[in-house]
């Protein structure tokens, strides 16, 4: 990766523990997205995803490292990244409309009212709520909730979007048509995303690469899996393609076993230089230019139908 | 259903006015046999023994009595004969100021204290302990330092009423939920902004529950703050009746007194309910 335009550098968070201890949630960690890339973060509970989530939103401090965004460091928040919350985080007392006014005033503080609106209003278009902009959120059901934060975090047109188990409260068929809604958005305006999930196949339909991070405490990253899918993959028929059970495979492999015995069979393991896997695509394999990440092999279920 | 459920309660509650005012007069009529007794002495005796009458007035004194003060409510024939509307009105008015004084004092001070743990924490043993004494206690010490009555009262009714607004605030700005905060945090909304858009109105129905719960405390104080330093009021109206053995009248304070702080409760009510917002 020569275009990293987020880069976590060896980051820690440390939280004072029982008796003087500290608990050490994660150290040591690195990662880097490019631009326009879509990312999901898998792991077990309490491993520390929505730590590094908070992190790079600036809404947390690490104890150690630096976030690169861009060429530069972070620190706190900024309208450049913008959060979609587990729990929508909607102002309750705000209606549709004005939760995502609220977002366009704070980050264009010198438009009128009529600009402000007309602003919003394009996004909640976008994600589909015309007609319920004056509603409040008690008004409307969970996956509109959900609409209306992505609305308001698209709405500041943000270099970024972390999203943290944003559908992990929805039920399938309106987590399904979300997961559509972002992908098309995220693809249409070239958005980077950081997303955590605990949905393999929401992983495998949305991410172009999949972090992998053992259990906590003392997680690290594991391996960054690169999605083989087709980038004009559909949602239904994801599981017909020839490497689709080979990459869910690995990932539940890793989920059910490897995330605990990994750190106890990788000793050697390179925090700075985390193995990419590439899944059945041996002649395709790169060595990627610069940086010495080794290389892992994984033969797909049946390789020689990959295009 | 509702409406009907309504309209049976009211039913409910005339049946139950007219059974309580009923057994009333049949409690306060006149019953016992007249006793024989020298014209002096009855003179001496009053009503009360001549004609077997009650000391406790009906329903049907008060009603009248009431009619009559109904009828002229601003009169004022000097210190000790003041028409109900004026005495009332001074009590409102004392209570209004008072409880105003607190508002402002209690608001931006508890937005503070809850927005800071130092603060917070550093502020805590004093509120421990001003908070259970009783306002009346603070009276001498009002009327010692302040030297005019009518102020003093007005010191009281701030001093009263200032602590379960302080403590809702306190409590409400602290315990905004953090998502709303973090929501302003990723906007790069100000302090400042972040107070009036995101704490105040998420605090919003705890402080009104506070500024409630002090306008009845304040209602209930002003009474005895005014029987105890005299001149105006309700509650000096109420202590000058009773040296006047005008049962009557007292009754008829005490009704007027419910009926107050049942307004004074509602319109705080009707104010949280505007700012509640459902979840
Ligand atoms: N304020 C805190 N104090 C102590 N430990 C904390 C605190 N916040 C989070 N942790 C710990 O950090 C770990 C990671 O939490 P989190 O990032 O929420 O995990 P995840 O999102 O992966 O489930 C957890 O084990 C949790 O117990
Ligand atoms: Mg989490």
């Amino acid at each position: 990766m020569t275009n990293k335009f987020i880069s976590i550098e060896g980051i820690a968070k440390r939280y004072p523990g029982a008796s003087g201890a500290t608990t050490t949630v994660f150290e040591n960690l690195w990662l880097s997205m490019a631009r326009g890339e879509f990312c999901c973060v898998i792991g077990h509970s309490g491993c520390g995803k929505t730590t590094v989530l908070n992190i790079l939103a600036g809404l947390d401090a690490p104890s150690e490292g630096a976030v690169i965004v861009d060429g530069q460091a972070i620190s706190g928040t900024s309208l450049d990244r913008a959060v979609i919350f587990q729990s929508h985080a909607l102002l309750p007392w705000r209606t549709v409309l004005g939760n995502v006014g609220y977002a366009v005033s704070s980050k264009w503080r010198k438009w009128d009212r009529a600009k402000v609106k007309a602003h919003a209003q394009t996004f909640i278009d976008l994600v589909g709520l015309t007609g319920s902009e004056h509603k409040r959120p008690s008004e409307l059901s969970g996956g509109m909730k959900q609409r209306v934060g992505i609305a308001r975090a698209l709405s500041i047109t943000p270099k970024m979007m972390l999203m943290d188990e944003p559908f992990s409260a929805l039920d399938a068929l309106t987590r399904g048509t979300l997961q559509d809604e972002v992908r098309r958005i995220c693809l249409e305006t070239g958005q980077t995303a950081f997303m955590i999930t605990h949905d393999v196949d929401e992983a495998i339909y949305l991410a172009d690469k999949i972090f992998l991070m053992t259990n906590g405490p003392g997680a690290v990253l594991a391996e960054v899996v690169e999605n083989p899918l087709p980038r004009d993959r559909g949602r239904t028929d994801l599981h017909r393609h020839p490497l689709y059970y080979a990459l869910r495979n690995h990932i539940i492999d890793f989920l059910v076993t490897r995330s605990k015995t990994f750190t106890a069979e990788k000793p050697d393991h390179d925090p700075r230089n985390v193995p990419v896997v590439h899944i059945g695509k041996p002649g395709l394999t790169i060595a990627s230019s610069g940086e010495e990440q080794r290389q892992t092999r994984i033969p797909g279920t049946n390789p020689g139908l990959t295009a | 259903m509702t409406s009907s459920l309504r309209l049976r309660a009211g039913l409910v509650s005339i049946a139950l006015l007219a059974a309580f005012l009923g057994i009333w007069h049949l409690a306060t009529r006149s019953t016992a046999p007249v006793a024989a007794m020298s014209p002096e002495y009855a003179k001496l005796m009053g009503l009360t023994a001549t004609q077997g009458k009650s000391a406790m007035p009906g329903p049907l004194d008060v009603g009248a009595k009431l009619w009559e003060h109904l009828k002229r409510p601003f009169y004022d024939n000097g210190p000790n004969d003041k028409g109900l509307g004026i005495q009332l009105g001074y009590s409102i008015a004392r209570v209004g100021l008072g409880y105003l004084l607190a508002v402002l004092v209690a608001i931006p001070l508890g937005f503070l204290i809850g927005m800071s743990p130092l603060l917070s924490k550093a502020l805590d043993p004093f509120i421990q302990v001003l908070k259970p004494i009783s306002p009346l206690a603070w009276m001498p010490l009002a009327l010692y330092t302040i030297k005019d009555s009518s102020i003093s009262a007005i010191f009281v009714i701030f001093i009263c009423s200032i602590w379960p607004m302080l403590l809702n605030t306190v409590f409400g700005v602290a315990s905004v939920r953090k998502e709303w905060i973090n929501v302003a945090r990723t906007l790069e909304v100000g302090t400042l902004r972040r107070a009036f858009t995101v704490i105040l109105p998420a605090a919003a129905p705890t402080i009104l529950t506070g500024m409630r719960i002090s306008i009845g405390i304040a209602w209930l104080v002003i009474v005895a703050a005014e029987m105890l330093v005299g001149g105006t009021g309700i509650g000096y109206f109420v202590w000058n009746e009773w040296n006047n053995l005008s049962i009557t009248n007292v009754i008829i304070a005490i009704l007027l007194i419910g009926i107050v702080g049942m307004l004074l409760d509602q319109i705080l009510a009707r104010f949280t309910r505007m700012v509640t917002f459902p979840e």
